[in-house]
């Protein structure tokens, strides 16, 4: 075990082929063990690792443009690897960043709720167990042995589905392998997708579909070359490792929040 | 002359009058307070081991239930009538998975009928294997939700031996009561058997200070040169300065505990 190629796990989402279904909502709560309640009309309350949000160019009938996005947690390298918003902001060490895999993990036994990183989390990728989750008679037998459920009074977000990852190492141990191939871990939202919008894998490597289809520029924090390529609020230094991919320019302006009069992309923040 | 001025000068005057008369009984006093400091030292002797029995040997014998199998079970006697060793019944499934205990299917080839006449056995063939129910174990290395353990990764990777976390168990003629803890639910196998929590072998406790202490040690001589943070190559520097060679961070792949990182045995 000696020189090991660390990974970049991270995701392009095709927003030209997101029908805005929502399977990839369903997939991952299913998968994730994700709680609901009875209730769940107050948007602002219910917990979803991955969400879909409908953006519109805001122009009157024959010109208006609709866009679903997708948002899962952005698993965010920071401006120098590893100091992601919540990452760094968490007292208590339940969130940490693994410079193996590239993942922000959240580690619910560790979490004593302060929700900090809820506040630092540009992307609103965090969410807060208000409540004990609560399952409908014998659904607990549904539940995901993989997954542990978390309890009131702790954050929880998406975890690019870890366990997968965690389970294929597993299977590869067994069959004398220490790499894994592409297919053997992929998410549950890029497995649901019926549209085939989302990828994901290695963005290290060059031979997964996702570093062909951004092709990050991996000196620079892996911004995207691809010019259909963004990443959301880019300008905030965070770096995400979800990349966007769209053909019209009036989304990918949407993705950094430009405002009115803005014309031209400024170049990102100084790398520090 | 109103009655409060009467009573607040015959308190005056009550006053006036015991402290004349306090002098000789405030010696006594003394020489009493000397003769009851003894008891009173002897007390919080007594106090003091007192809390020492209640805490170390009382509260443990509290805390825990003791729970018996449902049946008894004699390694030794299956561990020479099978090939393999512990994998013949605790085998790893072709996906990478462990199987831990186990089913009935594994042990109805032999007991479909009653083998020898050991009470348990039999009680094992009528109630379980003729009715198809299975055993309901308890299970001594039962660890929390969170926690992910790769048997493969310990056993087929890294070569590691049974005996090292799970004890002579192979060499155990009968199982030994399930202690679970009152308050968690787990059994007594995670926290150790001593109380406070010292340890002579390593499969003496199977807390996550116990996996990591492993892992500090074992994962210091796997070189990962393209994982190091830059407070990593701070300390690499000031430790290769002062004594050259012998730094040993640097080689877990969390940038904030410089240790494995936490989804490594995190679910």
């Amino acid at each position: 075990m000696k020189h090991k190629k660390a990974k970049k796990y991270g995701m392009v989402i095709d927003l030209d082929k997101c029908t805005g279904c929502g399977s990839c909502m369903v997939a991952c709560m299913a998968e994730n063990n994700v709680p609901f309640r009875k209730d769940e009309s107050d948007k602002l309350l219910s917990i979803t690792w991955m969400r879909i949000y409908k953006l519109t160019n805001g122009k009157p009938f024959p010109n208006i443009d609709i866009c679903y996005l997708p948002r899962p947690c952005m698993h965010c390298e920071g401006q120098h690897e590893g100091h992601s918003p919540c990452v760094t902001v968490c007292p208590a060490i339940a969130t940490d960043y693994s410079i193996e895999t590239g993942i922000v993990s959240q580690i619910y036994t560790r979490c004593f709720g302060c929700r900090y990183c809820m506040a630092s989390c540009p992307y609103h990728a965090r969410y807060f167990n208000w409540w004990d989750p609560v399952w409908p008679d014998g659904m607990e037998k549904y539940l995901s042995p993989n997954v542990s459920p978390r309890m009131r009074g702790v954050v929880e977000k998406c975890s690019f589905c870890f366990h997968r990852y965690q389970m294929a190492k597993e299977k590869a141990f067994m069959e004398g392998r220490r790499e894994l191939k592409e297919d053997e871990y992929q998410t549950a939202c890029t497995q649901a997708c019926p549209a085939g919008a989302i990828t994901f894998g290695d963005l290290n490597n060059p031979n997964h579909a996702v570093h062909r289809m951004v092709k990050p520029d991996l000196k620079h924090h892996g911004r995207p070359t691809n010019p259909n390529a963004f990443r959301l609020l880019e300008r905030l230094g965070t770096n995400p490792k979800v990349y966007y991919l769209s053909s019209r320019e009036w989304v990918r302006r949407a993705g950094d929040n430009y405002l009115e009069k803005e014309v031209k992309l400024k170049k990102t923040v100084h790398h520090g | 002359m109103s009655a409060l001025d009467n009573n607040a000068k015959e308190i005056a005057k009550d006053a006036g009058d015991e402290g004349v008369t306090t002098s000789s009984p405030e010696i006594n006093q003394k020489e009493q307070d000397n003769r009851s400091a003894g008891p009173v030292i002897l007390f919080f002797i007594f106090g003091l081991f007192a809390s020492l029995i209640l805490g170390w040997i009382i509260f443990p014998k509290l805390l825990y239930s003791k729970k018996k199998q449902p049946i008894d079970f004699n390694h030794v006697l299956h561990v020479a009538e099978v090939e393999d060793g512990c994998e013949s019944c605790h085998f790893f499934r072709e996906d990478g998975t462990y199987s831990g205990v186990p089913k009935l299917e594994q042990c109805i080839d032999c007991h479909e009928e009653i083998q020898g006449d050991s009470p348990d056995e039999i009680k094992f063939v009528e109630e379980y294997v003729s009715k198809g129910r299975e055993v309901p174990w308890l299970i001594y290395s039962r660890q929390p939700d969170c926690v992910f353990f790769s048997h493969a990764a310990h056993v087929k990777v890294a070569g590691m031996d049974c005996v090292t976390c799970h004890g002579h168990i192979g060499e155990s003629e009968s199982l030994k009561i399930y202690e679970e803890n009152r308050i968690t639910g787990y059994s007594r196998d995670i926290w150790g058997k001593s109380i406070g929590g010292f340890k002579k072998n390593t499969w003496d406790r199977m807390k996550m200070d116990d996996c990591a202490e492993c892992h500090q040690e074992k994962t210091a001589n796997i070189e990962r040169t393209d994982v190091k943070t830059p407070t990593n190559r701070l300390i690499d520097h000031l430790i290769d300065v002062v004594y050259p060679g012998t730094s040993k961070s640097g080689k877990g792949s969390s940038i904030q505990t410089e240790r494995d990182a936490c989804f490594v045995c995190h679910k």
